[in-house]
């Protein structure tokens, strides 16, 4: 390696590295001494030390929204990965010409922006006229007045039947790729010994599928736990009836952005980076755990 | 409860699953084939559905929008029940305090920014992931960790230092404030150095004995290898920008600057009675990311878990 390539290596990093240095490390920096001041707009701040943690910790709005996007990223986990797991196991036979086609139609909705999709559902979801009340009228004969998004009772299960339309398909192409990775030799020979459906799953296919398991279940917790613009455009911009849809990030946005206490919001900001970063060390020393015992 | 088409289909499949259960004598196998594409049907049809219901919200005339679900009956199709009345109500020329504007405007502003990221993020994240890839250099090990790290952080985190470095940089209401920022990507970077990882050594020796400078090695030699992620990582960057709702709701202003997520939003209370215009808004705003996605969708789905297998 001579000095000349040195140079050019540096070089081709150079746009990165002013970039992130500008606007990720100063900004960085920048949120931490931040969270220490009353802001007022961008222009006025005044040190006041830890006044902006004690007074979000003491906030039960805030502690309504931790509930909501806690109770958003179980239903992620536990409902959404399962189903996103089932189908990735249906579709994925060794020679299937439709597996492309299907793989194709499920994955559609991430196409869709949470915006957009949260605009699109608001419509669905409406009493008496919209579609889901329709259908579920159709399948059971009632169900016509539900009030979905004006009732606190059914606003976070609307958010997480719009989620589940939005991500299914998603996760279900990391496990299928996941399921590349199972095999074939192996499910032979389990079927030879005598294994059924439910042995050859837990002993072959999950053992192979953990690392993409364990990728997906992290991104799926970090995004949960970030959700904004979906319940955001669901709800018009509110927090819902009784702040049933509000998460954290919506809180550090109306904050910071519709109060103009960017002081607070840094606060926040950094309260939701530690849950996260506490959630995703716990999930891996979790799975490290079960592949020892 | 009356019994309809929906109860019909589901009796003849526990039908057509018995019969072949019984009656086909290998065990089942052909049985559960059938189980499993009614169940994969049965989810393609749930997810197809509200794709379905908007384009017929966006083509029914704005009164008779409730009285179908989806379209009308093929016997009550004309130009009062189908027409294009939403599309040209959403089409209109707006007033607005900085001038007359219409609906083109947002979808320009929208893929004017949407490619001037993308185009720029392809640039830097496959030069960075070439360097990272291909030479080594003290410091390689530390820029790979911080690219790695920063990607644990929320990115609202950095919202509010963020928003005050533009306001001092006088970037508000203008484009730059979503350009810059976003010029650069740690998660290319890292998808361009594992698939530059694969480009052969000695095919840059070559050229280097050729008297090829090192930019010409990146662009003329490495680049066209890793097209598959190219194509990859641009539907990922086109998607990332298209949907971004935050930044441009936060830094631009001016009703002629938005985007298409936060005008569509707007519009959701500005025609809250006229439902049909926004809905039509919702469907011509999903249609590019669908138009490239059916372009590149071999390349993206290899390119998007090539990183979670591995990992």
């Amino acid at each position: 390696m001579n000095r000349r390539q040195t140079v050019n290596a540096w070089l081709f990093l150079s746009p990165f590295l002013v970039v992130s240095g500008v606007f990720f490390i100063y900004p960085f920096l920048w949120a931490t001494v931040l969270a220490f001041y009353q802001t007022s707009g961008s222009l006025h701040s005044v040190f006041v030390g830890w006044s902006n943690f004690r007074f979000v910790l003491g906030d039960p709005e805030f502690f309504r929204a931790l509930r909501n996007t806690t109770v958003f990223a179980v239903f992620s986990i536990f409902l959404q990965l399962p189903l996103s797991l089932g189908l990735a196991l249906l579709l994925n036979t060794r020679k299937d010409r439709w597996k492309g086609f299907f793989r194709l139609i499920l994955f559609s909705p991430h196409l869709v922006g949470p915006i957009f999709v949260g605009i699109l559902f608001s419509v669905l979801f409406t009493a008496r006229f919209g579609m889901i009340n329709r259908f579920l009228h159709y399948v059971s004969g009632h169900g016509l007045d539900l009030r979905w998004l004006a009732d606190p009772a059914l606003v976070m299960p609307a958010l997480v039947l719009t989620s589940l339309w939005m991500y299914v398909g998603f996760n279900m192409i990391y496990f299928l790729a996941g399921l590349q990775n199972v095999s074939d030799d192996l499910m032979d020979a389990a079927r030879v010994d005598g294994a059924g459906p439910w042995q050859r799953f837990v002993h072959v296919i999950v053992p192979a599928i953990k690392p993409v398991a364990l990728f997906v279940v992290i991104m799926s917790t970090i995004g949960s736990f970030q959700l904004f613009e979906l319940p955001y455009a669901l709800l018009n911009g509110t927090g819902g009836p009784d702040n049933a849809g509000l998460t954290i990030v919506m809180y550090l946005y109306q904050h910071a952005f519709e109060s103009g206490d960017l002081g607070t919001g840094a606060a926040v900001g950094w309260i939701l980076a530690l849950i996260i970063f506490a959630i995703s060390m716990a999930q891996i020393r979790i799975s490290r755990g079960l592949e020892s015992s | 409860m009356s019994f309809n088409v929906f109860h019909a289909l589901l009796i003849a499949a526990a039908a057509v699953y018995g019969a072949l259960w019984f009656l086909r004598s290998d065990h089942g196998v052909s049985a559960n084939t059938f189980l499993r594409y009614a169940v994969i049907l049965a989810a393609s049809v749930l997810v197809l559905a509200p794709f379905a219901w908007l384009v017929a919200a966006t083509f029914k005339d704005p009164d008779v929008l409730n009285e179908y679900v989806f379209f009308p009956p093929l016997s009550e199709w004309s130009s009062d029940t189908l027409n294009f009345k939403n599309l040209r109500v959403l089409f209109e020329p707006r007033q607005t305090s900085a001038g007359t504007f219409t609906f083109w405007l947002f979808i320009f502003n929208s893929l004017f920014l949407a490619c001037t990221q993308t185009g720029l993020q392809l640039f830097t994240s496959s030069m960075a992931g070439f360097a990272l890839a291909k030479y080594s250099f003290r410091g390689s090990g530390l820029v790979l960790g911080f690219i790695l790290g920063s990607m644990m952080i929320p990115p609202i985190l950095l919202l509010a230092p963020v928003y005050m470095i533009i306001v001092n940089l006088g970037w508000i209401d203008s484009f730059l404030a979503l350009i810059v920022p976003s010029a650069v990507s740690g998660y290319g970077i890292f998808l361009f150095r594992q698939a530059m990882l694969g480009v052969p050594k000695e095919l840059l020796e070559a050229a280097r004995v050729e008297g090829a400078s090192e930019f010409r090695l990146y662009f003329s030699v490495a680049l066209p290898l890793v097209r598959p992620m190219s194509g990859a990582f641009c539907l990922v960057a086109f998607l990332a920008s298209w949907n971004n709702f935050i930044a441009p709701n936060v830094f631009l202003h001016s009703t002629h600057k938005l985007t298409l997520p936060v005008i569509l939003q707007q519009y959701v209370g500005d025609y809250s009675s006229q439902y049909g215009v926004f809905l039509a808004g919702t469907l011509i705003a999903i249609l590019p990311p669908v138009i490239l996605f059916f372009l590149l969708q071999r390349e993206f789905i290899s390119g998007l878990t090539s990183g979670a297998v591995k990992g």
